[in-house]
């Protein structure tokens, strides 16, 4: 199977990432059925899905590899079935992978004694919920309380933490509510504060916002953008919902059949997608939203130009201003040094989704 | 079988397959009855072939008694401090010292009691709750049963805790470990839970004397059960995400359990919990026979003299603990917290709890005015009232003016209902009954069915037994038949008018929380000793399964599928005969099952006024505290159950199954 590259040079968002890996999966595999391990141990990591339904088991996450960034926010996409909560979980060490290697800053988290694993996840990993997991025997501060309470921390010291958390997610004056006397949105933002009061530096969010109202959902999601521009968190972030992704994520892994198909940037996704399937995805996304400038532009004629972009900046945040100039846009790199122009006919092709590169190609 | 089929219009070839194997068991089976003076070996059981099993267990008592005396004379001493603390607490008094020193510090105040009862119940339920709780005390003490209703109220107090947290743990245990529960909790609390009552007070006697200490243990086992189950259902239905929160915030093993599992499987435990203080409660009337003293006693010497108005009354004031206990304790249950106010650390015990603070300020000033004030220590005399006169009054008035009406009804019913049948019971070939038992297992649940079954029929036949145990099938029998006639229709009525739900289901739930006995002594008021009393007695107590499932079974049939089946173009009764009796089919099997084990437990209860069964055999053996022949009988009721119990269960499932 081959992996879009990550640094195609045509679609690079960014230059190389340099960003350290906090978390990565090297060759994990979740098989279930009897004998899986021995089957995948025998085969040195390696079977095709051929091989897995002669043996009667079930591939969850197969061959697994996947780098995560510090402070960057990792979407796995996928739909039901497909093995994202499978990986997510294999990841926290919640379900134990048959096969592979998790590295937590460089570090086996399969090797790990099980009292590093309660310190790792006491302290540094974090957990949202797609049905926010609440307890309900506890009121919004006892839960956001909660995973400092079991770490033996002091009933003040907790709740001073508690009441910065929930200040954040603004759940004021809620704070002696129970959780089902809440609504779905404010139980999630109870869920989030809850995952944030340990100051985790790895955050996983399993579908966090599929239980919500679409309106909600995406207020919950401009949420999270706002958070995460606050704390720069490493988020692992799972859902099903292809404009969510594309919306929070700096890169995708998108999952198949417990495979992953492709990673990259939405943009990378959107215009290079590596098979049918992730084509299949990206084709109802409204381009000029995902597709910066730096994807259209061409080297630089002898026109005027009528204004300057950034490479990076998404054809939708000047489209308007093009069309009603009819003139080129310079497109600049930080230094203020010219490197292409963007022509409104090409913003005009991406809005109208003719695409005549491919096209001809 | 073939009725069920009929509604699901499934008519393939198995079918007709078993049909034809039915006719010709029964075929095999009537030839053995007609040539039973050439075989009787196999319709009577040959008296010289039975297995003393009686005897076995007889000596292993024995053995148990005479080597364990250190054991149950410890567990004796080691329960007996708290019960004595709750008995002397609430009913008796203290006696320090002993002869002329001897010195009494008075109980709990009765007054203090009833005020306590109101508090409790406003604090759980609101005002009407209160008045209601406040008010059943009220009525306990006017009528003069305080000192017998606080003895029952001392052991069921001491009881309690203690099958809650028996049930806990071992629910615990049976949750962690799949195997445990599979070979060894479930199968012990299938059998702890159809052994009858009276069964479990025997070894009790024999091996815990006639005391409170006895009956109290009895009750312990008895009552477990419920919690024990509920622990396990509570934290299996418990959502994945909170178990993998707790462990993603970093819980260990124990936190997870009692920080975060238990607290949310909250709302199942509380159900086990009411279930255990009535399940504690109808077995500490029972255990009375064995040296529980309280109201229990009260109704048995009344009932051994025949004083019915006595018995009624005693009767009444166990109603009105029941349902005073029942109401509590599901108000517990549901009750939410509701507070939004801040509880800061300095607010005193006593401002965080009003209701229990005034209950605590009550009963002690109460008790210390007792020392001075009589009024306060016992409830006089003049202002108790009995009802046992005017009882008895209406009881002659009843039987004077319609003596012949009742009786006829009674007689009809032996000659032309009850002994024809019973002839047949017991008559019936016990080989005949094993095959024809095994062939129903076979069909219902495959080979391992059959021969658990087959070999459970043989044991009551085998122990010497057939003859009473066939008569506990026939009394049963009829009453679960009756029941199901009475109880079937009035559920299906319930499921279609929400107005008849709204009357029935208050009398039902009333009619569940009442201990078994209760039911006994109105009709024996009317039709004196005998089966036909125990028969309508033991419909009364085994209708409401039947009723409760019935309406609960047409109700939950899917609305979708209502609906489909109206815009089909269904008339009302097609949609009922041919939509939701099929679909609410696997729950009435289900009512039936439980309506059979809630008689048999009563029919075994009955044996006290006078049945000749497997419950008498029972109910000699505990007057003469003979272990084996008891605990032989407790295991062929037992077994009646489980059979009873495991060929409608497979039925229910396979109607479920053949349904999706």
């Amino acid at each position: 199977m081959k992996i879009a590259s990550q640094d195609n040079p045509a679609v690079a968002g960014k230059t190389a990432d340099t960003r350290p890996v906090k978390l990565a999966c090297r060759n994990v595999w979740k098989l279930y059925g009897s004998g899986a391990s021995e089957f995948i141990q025998r085969r040195n990591g390696k079977a095709s899905s051929a091989e897995l339904v002669e043996a009667a088991l079930i591939g969850a996450a197969r061959a697994v590899d996947l780098e995560i960034r510090q402070g960057e926010i990792f979407i796995i996409m996928g739909l039901s079935g497909s093995g994202k909560s499978t990986l997510v979980r294999c990841m926290s060490r919640l379900v134990e992978p048959t096969y592979g290697r998790v590295e937590f800053e460089g570090k086996d988290l399969l090797s790990i004694s099980e009292a590093e694993l309660i310190e790792l996840r006491r302290h540094r990993m974090g957990m949202v919920f797609q049905n926010f997991a609440l307890l309900p025997h506890l009121n919004v501060l006892e839960n956001i309380a909660f995973p400092l309470s079991i770490q033996g921390v002091d009933r003040a010291g907790r709740e001073a933490r508690a009441r910065e958390v929930i200040e954040l997610v603004g759940l004021r004056g809620r704070e002696h509510f129970y959780p089902r006397e809440l609504s779905g949105g404010q139980q999630q933002r109870v869920g989030i504060a809850r995952s944030l009061s340990t100051k985790p530096e790895i955050w996983f969010l399993d579908e966090p916002f599929s239980a919500l109202d679409p309106l909600i959902r995406r207020e919950m999601q401009d949420e999270l953008m706002r958070l995460q521009s606050v704390l720069k968190k490493t988020i692992v972030f799972i859902t099903h919902d292809f404009d969510e992704a594309i919306r929070l994520a700096d890169r995708i892994a998108i999952m198949k059949d417990g495979e992953v198909i492709q990673v990259g940037t939405p943009e990378q996704l959107v215009v290079s997608p590596a098979t049918e399937y992730v084509a299949e995805f990206t084709r109802d996304v409204q381009r000029a939203k995902v597709i910066s400038a730096r994807s259209i532009m061409r080297p630089a004629g002898k026109a005027q130009h009528a204004g300057t972009v950034s490479p990076d900046a998404r054809v939708a945040s000047f489209s308007a201003e093009i069309i009603a100039a009819r003139k080129p846009f310079a497109v600049a790199n930080g230094s203020g040094k010219p490197i292409g122009e963007v022509t409104p006919e090409a913003v005009i092709d991406l809005l109208a989704g003719i695409d005549r590169g491919r096209a001809s190609a | 079988m073939t009725a069920a089929t009929d509604t699901v219009s499934v008519r393939s070839r198995p079918v007709h397959t078993w049909l034809v194997v039915w006719a010709a068991a029964l075929g095999a089976v009537l030839v053995l009855f007609l040539a039973q003076d050439h075989v009787s070996w196999a319709v009577a059981y040959p008296a010289k072939a039975v297995v003393p099993v009686a005897d076995w267990i007889s000596t292993i008592m024995t053995w148990m008694k005479v080597n364990l005396t250190w054991l149950t004379r410890s567990i004796t001493a080691v329960l007996g401090v708290p019960l004595d603390f709750a008995l002397d607490l609430l009913a008796k008094n203290f006696k320090i010292g002993a002869g002329a020193e001897a010195f009494t510090l008075p109980r709990l105040s009765w007054v203090g009691i009833v005020a306590a009862a109101f508090l409790a119940g406003r604090a759980f339920g609101g005002q009407r709750l209160g008045l209601l709780s406040g008010g059943l005390f009220l009525y306990i003490a006017l009528f003069g049963k305080w000192t017998s209703a606080m003895l029952t109220l001392g052991l069921i107090a001491i009881a309690v805790p203690f099958c809650i947290v028996t049930g806990l743990l071992v629910g615990i245990w049976a949750w962690e470990r799949p195997w445990v529960e599979k070979y060894l909790v479930s199968p012990a609390l299938d059998l702890m839970q159809t052994i009858p009552t009276f069964a479990y007070l025997i070894p009790m006697l024999l091996l815990f004397g006639n005391s409170p200490v006895s009956a109290m243990i009895a009750t312990a086992i008895f009552a477990t059960p419920p919690m024990v189950r509920a622990t396990m259902l509570g934290l299996s239905r418990v959502p994945t995400e909170i178990s993998e929160f707790s462990t993603m915030a970093g819980c260990t093993a124990r936190q997870k359990l009692w920080r975060v599992l238990l607290p949310s499987a909250r709302p199942t435990l509380m159900v086990g919990v009411n279930q255990v203080i009535m399940l504690a409660l109808n077995m500490v009337i029972i255990a009375s026979m064995i040296g529980a003293g309280g109201l229990g006693y009260d109704v048995l010497l009344a009932l051994r003299a025949l004083k019915v108005g006595e018995a009624m009354e005693a009767g009444l004031a166990i109603v009105a603990l029941a349902i005073a206990l029942d109401r509590l304790s599901q108000a517990a249950a549901k009750r939410q917290s509701e507070v939004h106010g801040e509880l800061t650390e300095g607010q005193s015990f006593w401002i965080r709890h009003p209701n229990l603070s005034l209950a605590l300020v009550l009963l002690a000033g109460t008790t210390l005015l007792s020392l001075v004030i009589p009024f306060f220590a016992d409830v006089p005399k003049a202002i108790t009232f009995t009802t046992a006169p005017a009882w008895k009054a209406a009881v002659n008035w009843i039987t004077v003016n319609f003596f012949d009406a009742i009786e006829m009804f009674r007689v009809f019913l032996i000659l032309y209902i009850l002994n024809p049948v019973r002839a047949f019971c017991e008559g019936f070939p016990w080989l005949g009954a094993v095959f024809l038992l095994g062939l129903a297992g076979w069909q219902l649940g495959g080979a391992r069915l059959a021969a658990l079954v087959a070999l459970l029929t043989t044991f009551c036949a085998v122990t010497g037994l057939w003859e009473k145990t066939m008569a506990t099938v026939y009394l049963c029998g009829i009453s679960v038949i009756i029941a199901c006639l009475i109880g079937i229709p009035i559920g299906l009525a319930a499921s279609r008018s929400d107005r008849f739900e709204k009357i029935v289901t208050p009398i039902i739930d009333t009619l569940q929380v009442l201990p078994s006995f209760c039911f006994i002594i109105p009709v024996v008021m009317l039709f004196r000793v005998g089966d036909v009393t125990a028969m309508i007695a033991t419909v009364a107590f085994a209708v409401v399964p039947a009723i409760r499932y019935t309406n609960h079974g047409v109700r939950q049939v899917p609305p979708a599928l209502i609906e489909a089946a109206v815009v089909s173009g269904c008339t009302k009764r097609q949609m009922f005969w041919r939509v939701q009796l099929p679909l609410a089919l696997p729950e009435i099997m289900l009512g039936i099952n439980q309506t059979i084990l809630m008689a048999l437990a009563m029919i075994i209860i009955c044996a006290m006024i006078g049945t000749r069964d497997l419950g008498q055999e029972v109910f000699i053996a505990l007057s003469k505290a003979d272990s084996g022949r008891g605990i032989v009988a407790g295991l062929a009721i037992a077994f009646i159950g489980i059979i009873a119990d495991r060929l409608f269960s497979a039925w229910s499932a396979k109607a479920r199954a053949r349904l999706g």
